[in-house]
């Protein structure tokens, strides 16, 4: 019981501390501190519940066993992180990514193709595609390729439909001027128009970033080799090792996380001239 | 209707991509068969006949549309081979994730433009929120809504696809409910109009545009954890469960017309929400 009541009185306080911080602190770290307590609030409010009403670990494991797990078996960890991350969806978001930019530029010369391309990339990036892994899976075998080949689709669409509508984004008083200074198709499309796109297609890569570590490891339920996230999961989920899934769900938040953080980094480093980034 | 003609071009043009795929990746079947047999066969006969094979490497369209036709129309709309039966189950809990994320997103969002502390420690972690892949979180969701004493399989899948159709609902309604202009505030504030009615009269009016705008992305991120939450729970009803059958028996028939069916029901909901969200922009008197 002690522990349920000292859960709930520190939750009290800390609700107190950040409803006081947000008055007062105006500074950067002040503004990270409140998140931050928050957080730490949940995970003491979870292991104060768990301990005080003996919750078994087979159903819910206090934070703090997570947290030792974690410990315990980060070569296990590294391992799957490396096959379903690095391997399955980095891979995977980059050649996505790469192919839909290609593509769209091709498509863009023509008004056409683009009219017609926009209504139903915008339709096909808001089907599940997830679906398509086990056909993926039975393509290309059971390691990271198939994975790789998952992200790819799931990317594909909602990077194209960005990139398209970026292109169109500079303005007409833009394009003419660089053809009254002779810029030729691909200096225009290099020093103006590329650009002036990457607000929309860092919107669209921020959406694949998200979408990406879920195809990889979607894709690792409908088979794999003996290691990664998804396989992990579905295997300590059978044997009740839920400590180790939810280090595994620890290491999935951050990945995705960092993953979604780079990729912000680098919008802000690329699109410092936008207005959103001043 | 300037839209249509270049629309049914790309159309087209996928399609005649999708039949070549499906001749050049089943071609390679034909001609061992034809090894096999210690013929010959010309690149003419392979192609009429890969598009009939019964376990094809990439089925052609008209193969793909003629077994969704057999499973839609083919069965009892009760058996567990119709695809209506599997959609429907997949569609209980994509409106009850679509519900849960609905009174979730708003109710998050009322709350974090109400109080400034929880704009602050919520918004952030709702965020991130986002970032974790779902898929890791759904085995634990069904653990432990099993070890909660739910027998139901909808109710899990439900959460799960709550979790991903909150977000779009939360951030559209908090730009919603922020969107009325300091001057139209003030002018209530004149009126003598206390918090509460401020907010029914006017931030909770203005927000609805961004409300129905938001609903679209939600419904179809619904869909995607119902189908998603189906992976790994070992269920056996729904589009997902059909193509994961699929899948571990290797018919790649199967697992086609389940991803066919389940983006026809993803275009059917978003048409759907398309329609009420344009009713409800022109009672709001929004202009296109």
């Amino acid at each position: 019981m002690i522990w349920v009541i000292g859960a709930l009185v520190f939750w009290a306080v800390a609700w107190a501390v950040n409803v006081r911080l947000v008055g007062r602190v105006k500074s950067r770290a002040g503004r990270l501190a409140v998140p931050a307590l928050f957080g730490v609030t949940v995970l003491v409010v979870w292991e104060g519940l768990v301990r005080g009403l003996e919750v078994s670990p087979v159903i819910l494991p206090p934070p703090s066993m997570i947290g030792a797990k974690i410990a315990g078996s980060l070569p296990i960890l590294l391992e799957d992180a490396v096959q379903t991350v690095l391997k399955g969806a980095l891979t995977g978001f980059i050649f996505g990514a790469l192919a839909a930019l290609m593509v769209a530029v091709v498509i863009d010369r023509s008004s056409f193709l683009t009219r017609g391309l926009l209504p139903v990339g915008n339709f096909v990036a808001a089907l599940p595609i997830v679906g398509i892994a086990p056909i993926l899976v039975m393509w290309f075998g059971f390691d990271w390729q198939s994975k790789a080949a998952t992200v790819v689709v799931m990317v594909f669409f909602p990077v194209l439909v960005n990139t398209v509508a970026g292109l169109s984004a500079s303005d007409r008083m833009q394009r003419d001027l660089m053809a009254t200074w002779g810029g030729s198709y691909w200096q225009t499309l290099f020093k103006l128009r590329l650009p002036s796109a990457m607000p929309f297609i860092f919107n669209g890569l921020k959406i694949a970033s998200t979408l990406a570590l879920i195809g990889a490891i979607v894709a690792e339920f409908f088979g794999s080799p003996t290691r990664g996230m998804g396989f992990r999961i579905s295997t300590e989920v059978g044997r009740l090792g839920l400590d180790m899934v939810w280090a595994e769900i620890a290491v999935a938040a951050l990945a995705g996380s960092a993953f979604y953080g780079l990729v912000t980094w680098v919008e802000r480093r690329v699109t410092f001239w936008h207005p959103s980034q001043r | 209707m300037s839209k249509a003609l270049p629309v049914l071009t790309v159309i087209g043009l996928m399609l005649c991509l999708w039949y070549a795929g499906s001749v050049l990746m089943n071609a390679q079947w034909e001609r061992d068969q034809a090894a096999r047999a210690g013929t010959t066969i010309s690149f003419a006969e392979i192609v009429p006949k890969t598009m009939m094979q019964d376990r094809p490497v990439l089925p052609a369209p008209h193969q793909v549309a003629a077994e969704v036709w057999k499973g839609v129309v083919g069965q009892a709309v009760t058996s567990k081979r119709s695809l209506v039966y599997h959609g429907f189950v997949t569609l209980q809990a994509t409106l009850l994730g679509f519900a849960l994320g609905i009174v979730l997103g708003v109710g998050l969002a009322m709350a974090i433009v109400q109080s400034r502390a929880m704009d602050m420690s919520v918004m952030p972690w709702a965020i991130i929120s986002q970032a974790v892949p779902i898929v890791a979180l759904a085995p634990m969701i069904v653990v432990l809504s099993n070890a909660a004493g739910i027998e139901a399989r909808i109710i899990p899948k439900g959460i799960i696809s709550a979790y991903l159709s909150f977000f779009p609902v939360l951030v559209g309604m908090v730009k919603g409910l922020r969107s009325p202009e300091a001057a139209q505030l003030d002018l209530l504030q004149t009126y003598g109009a206390s918090g509460g009615q401020a907010f029914w009269k006017l931030r909770l009016p203005a927000s609805m545009p961004y409300f129905f705008a938001s609903l679209k992305v939600a419904i179809a991120a619904a869909l995607v954890g119902a189908i998603v939450g189906e992976l790994p729970t070992g269920a056996i009803e729904g589009l997902g469960a059909r193509m994961l059958i699929g899948s571990q028996f290797g018919e790649p028939m199967i697992m086609w017309a389940g991803l066919i069916a389940s983006a026809v029901l993803a275009g059917a909901l978003i048409l759907i929400v398309g329609v009420v969200q344009r009713l409800a922009d022109r009672r709001m008197g929004v202009r296109e």
